[in-house]
């Protein structure tokens, strides 16, 4: 696995604890990544504009302006890669915050190693694929990181990018959550499903004509998710 | 049948009025009873002295006639007597209210004695037992009896008066019987047994009427308090009872209000302690995280660059290290035993194959680091069962660490088997095992056999699992003998909340 990194990538830490924000830019640097801390939700905003991060490193429990605001204005006005930091796993602040647009959570207290891993899968870009892939009327272009379907662009963030990418590149397997987990959210330990399914919905909505019934990526009850090739699907409708 | 018991034996409105009507019917039973008797009695007695006097004369009368009559010839009966008889009977004595009979001349024996009666019907009339007293004495006898008197198709009661008479001239004897009929008495006494048994179920009915009113207004309060004190035991803890009157119900009444209220008082005052307390731990636990986070990313970059310190400085990064992990562990799990104590633990069911669960454990390098050999049994079909996955995984993982961090023993055993109420899970170590008491204060905080060989954990781990497998509805027991190890045994029911028997027993279980 390779990263295509010119620069070096940059992080925005949003925190309130000043000592963690600086343990985490001390941790970040050590892996050769450029960190900035912003300490209060109201000022989120302005430091994004200013830093461009490539990745945010956010805190749900904030002073100010609160964790989810943030993340969904951040999501409004960009697709970098959103990260959330939480005390608390089992809450549904967590769904929550999955549902404003982050794509991954970390539960406190972590290892450095695996918030690294985490950064890292959504820092790197998809390599494994260099051609376009037809799939469809969907055509996604690693190359140029975009993915459009019957011509018109559909706006993906990397990690829905990822995950049709991931599912579209083979789609006579049907893919586990647990092997979704990995393969998109480096994952190397079983973690929360709760990710992938609110994540697929999310890139239901923007693919499939009806959310609710999907016919691009199918939900395989009780194991995971295909991706159905339309000809084939229509073949099997004929037969 | 069913549901008139069930009626019986769940109103006691039922049994009160069914007693009142079965006590009073016999009550008015027994005295109509008595009442008839006398009454039958007194009516006889009347009808019979009247009869008597009656005859009394008659006789005299016929026996003038046959005195003062003389006889000459000896015939089959008495001229005299059959013509008083006829005159008597005959269409001219209107309103006669009796039958007459006359038998004789009697001979010595009991052969066919000539017979003439009023009415053909009343000839065999007389009963044998008057009969053979008017023969053989000289006195009156009356007897009672049934009898078809004239124009009658059925039998009346009768009272039959007789006596002998005697013609002097031709020295015969005679047996004259008079029968009156009693049917009139007899219709007065059907009358009223008729009038009273119409009374005495009207009596009844208005008795057990009353009784059902006056239970009613007994229970209806108590049905009232019974449907209150429910709906409070249901957790309805605003209930009370309307209290009106100063009564024994009314009283009643406000002492269950009083005794609802300080319940009431008391449970929120527990609740609001428990809320608190949960609230509290939960906010230690949470605030504790970031300054433990920022504590372990620290206490990584040190030990990460221990090679660069002198040996005393790497070594204090390694035990920082290895410190944060348990406090990590400590606090991970006082959060859980919080979360069970407050009973905020809650299930996430799906289906479990406890076989997979124990072979994917047994190979968990974390175990086998200490060098130990874990063999699986009866883990080649798949044992499945409506459980929460995350905790039956934690289960097996902390029986499994107990069974290597503290037993001694290099070899440990894990039995599954199931049965159609329940899964089992069993793990056996070959090591120390425990005694007496020490297979029961297994499960307590923070209790560890021997504090010597408290190496790493947290000593919260069987506590846990013991709340994970209660939460299931299941049990976790331990069985040990000194020296030949211990077992513990983990059953989930299928059926969740039904105790069950486990699916394996202990070879240590006496």
């Amino acid at each position: 696995m390779s990263y295509r990194r010119t620069k070096r990538d940059r992080v925005l830490v949003v925190d309130d604890d000043g000592s963690l924000a600086e343990m985490l830019s001390i941790v970040l640097a050590g892996e050769g990544l450029t960190a900035e801390v912003c300490r209060s939700g109201d000022r989120v905003m302005d430091a994004f504009a200013s830093f461009k991060p490539d990745l945010v490193l956010l805190d749900l429990m904030l002073p100010g302006l609160d964790g989810m605001t943030v993340c969904r204005r951040i999501r409004d006005r960009s697709a970098v890669p959103i990260i959330m930091l939480t005390a608390k796993a089992d809450t549904p602040d967590v769904v929550a915050g999955l549902e404003a647009g982050a794509d991954d959570y970390v539960t406190k207290p972590f290892k450095n190693s695996e918030l690294v891993a985490r950064i890292r899968a959504r820092l790197r870009r998809t390599d494994a694929i260099s051609e376009p892939i037809e799939f469809g009327d969907i055509v996604l272009d690693p190359a140029a990181h975009t993915v459009t379907r019957g011509g018109q662009p559909l706006e993906l963030t990397p990690l829905e990018f990822d995950l049709l990418a991931c599912l579209i590149s083979d789609p006579s397997q049907v893919f586990t959550r647990e092997i979704l987990l990995e393969r998109v959210w480096g994952y190397h330990h079983p973690g929360d499903t709760k990710l992938v399914n609110v994540h697929m919905t999310r890139l239901r909505s923007k693919i499939e004509d009806e959310a609710d019934n999907p016919q691009i990526i199918r939900t395989v009850r009780g194991v995971g998710y295909q991706a159905i090739d339309p000809a084939s699907a229509s073949e099997s409708d004929l037969g | 049948m069913r549901r008139l018991a069930r009626l019986w034996r769940r109103s006691l409105q039922t049994r009160v009025v069914t007693s009142t009507a079965v006590l009073s019917a016999l009550a008015i039973g027994l005295t109509g009873w008595a009442l008839l008797r006398d009454v039958a009695s007194s009516l006889a007695d009347n009808r019979r002295a009247v009869a008597v006097a009656e005859a009394r004369s008659g006789f005299e009368l016929a026996q003038n006639r046959l005195d003062s009559s003389v006889e000459t010839e000896a015939g089959p009966q008495s001229v005299v007597l059959s013509q008083m008889i006829d005159s008597l009977t005959g269409d001219g004595a209107a309103g006669r209210t009796y039958e007459l009979v006359l038998q004789g001349p009697l001979a010595g024996d009991d052969s066919a004695v000539p017979v003439r009666s009023s009415s053909a019907s009343s000839a065999d009339a007389v009963p044998a037992g008057i009969s053979q007293s008017v023969r053989s004495g000289n006195g009156l006898y009356w007897q009672y009896a049934d009898a078809a008197l004239e124009n009658a198709e059925e039998t009346v009661p009768v009272v039959v008066v007789g006596r002998q008479l005697r013609a002097p001239g031709s020295g015969d004897s005679y047996a004259m019987y008079y029968l009156y009929s009693m049917q009139e008495q007899q219709e007065t006494l059907a009358l009223m047994r008729n009038a009273l048994l119409l009374g005495g179920m009207a009596m009844v009915m208005m008795v057990g009427g009353v009784a059902w009113l006056v239970s009613r207004q007994v229970l209806d309060p108590v049905r009232m308090a019974r449907r209150v004190a429910e709906r409070f035991a249901s957790g309805n803890l605003d209930q009370r009872m309307p209290v009106s009157g100063e009564d024994d119900i009314a009283r009643l009444s406000t002492s269950f209000n009083q005794m609802a209220a300080s319940l009431q008082r008391q449970i929120s005052r527990l609740e609001n302690l428990s809320r608190l307390q949960q609230r509290f731990v939960s906010d230690v636990s949470h605030e504790l995280r970031t300054p433990l986070t920022t504590v372990r990313m620290a206490g990584e970059v040190l030990f990460a660059a221990r090679d660069r310190f002198d040996p005393q400085t790497a070594r204090s990064a390694e035990l920082l290290q290895g410190e944060l992990d348990r406090f990590e562990a400590l606090l991970s799990d006082l959060l859980d035993l919080s979360r069970f104590d407050a009973g905020a633990a809650r299930l996430e069911l799906s289906d479990v194959d406890l076989a997979a669960v124990a072979r994917e454990c047994a190979e968990d390098p974390v175990i086998l680091r200490n060098g130990i050999v874990v063999r699986v049994h009866g883990a080649e079909t798949p044992v499945v069962v409506q459980a929460d996955p995350r905790r039956i995984d934690r289960i097996v993982r902390n029986l499994l660490a107990n069974a290597g961090k503290y037993s001694g023993s290099d070899r440990v055993d894990v039995t599954v088997a199931q049965t159609d109420d329940a899964v089992s899970l069993s793990v056996r170590d070959f090591g120390v095992g425990l005694a007496g008491d020490e297979n029961l204060r297994i499960f307590d905080r923070f209790w560890r056999a021997d504090p010597a060989r408290a190496q790493g954990g947290t000593g919260l781990g069987l506590p846990i699992s013991r709340e994970d497998a209660a939460l299931h509805g299941g049990t976790l027991s331990a069985w040990g003998r000194p020296g030949q190890g211990t077992e513990l045994i983990l059953t989930i029911p299928r059926t969740l909340g039904e105790p069950v028997e486990p699916a394996l027993t202990s070879e240590l279980a006496r």
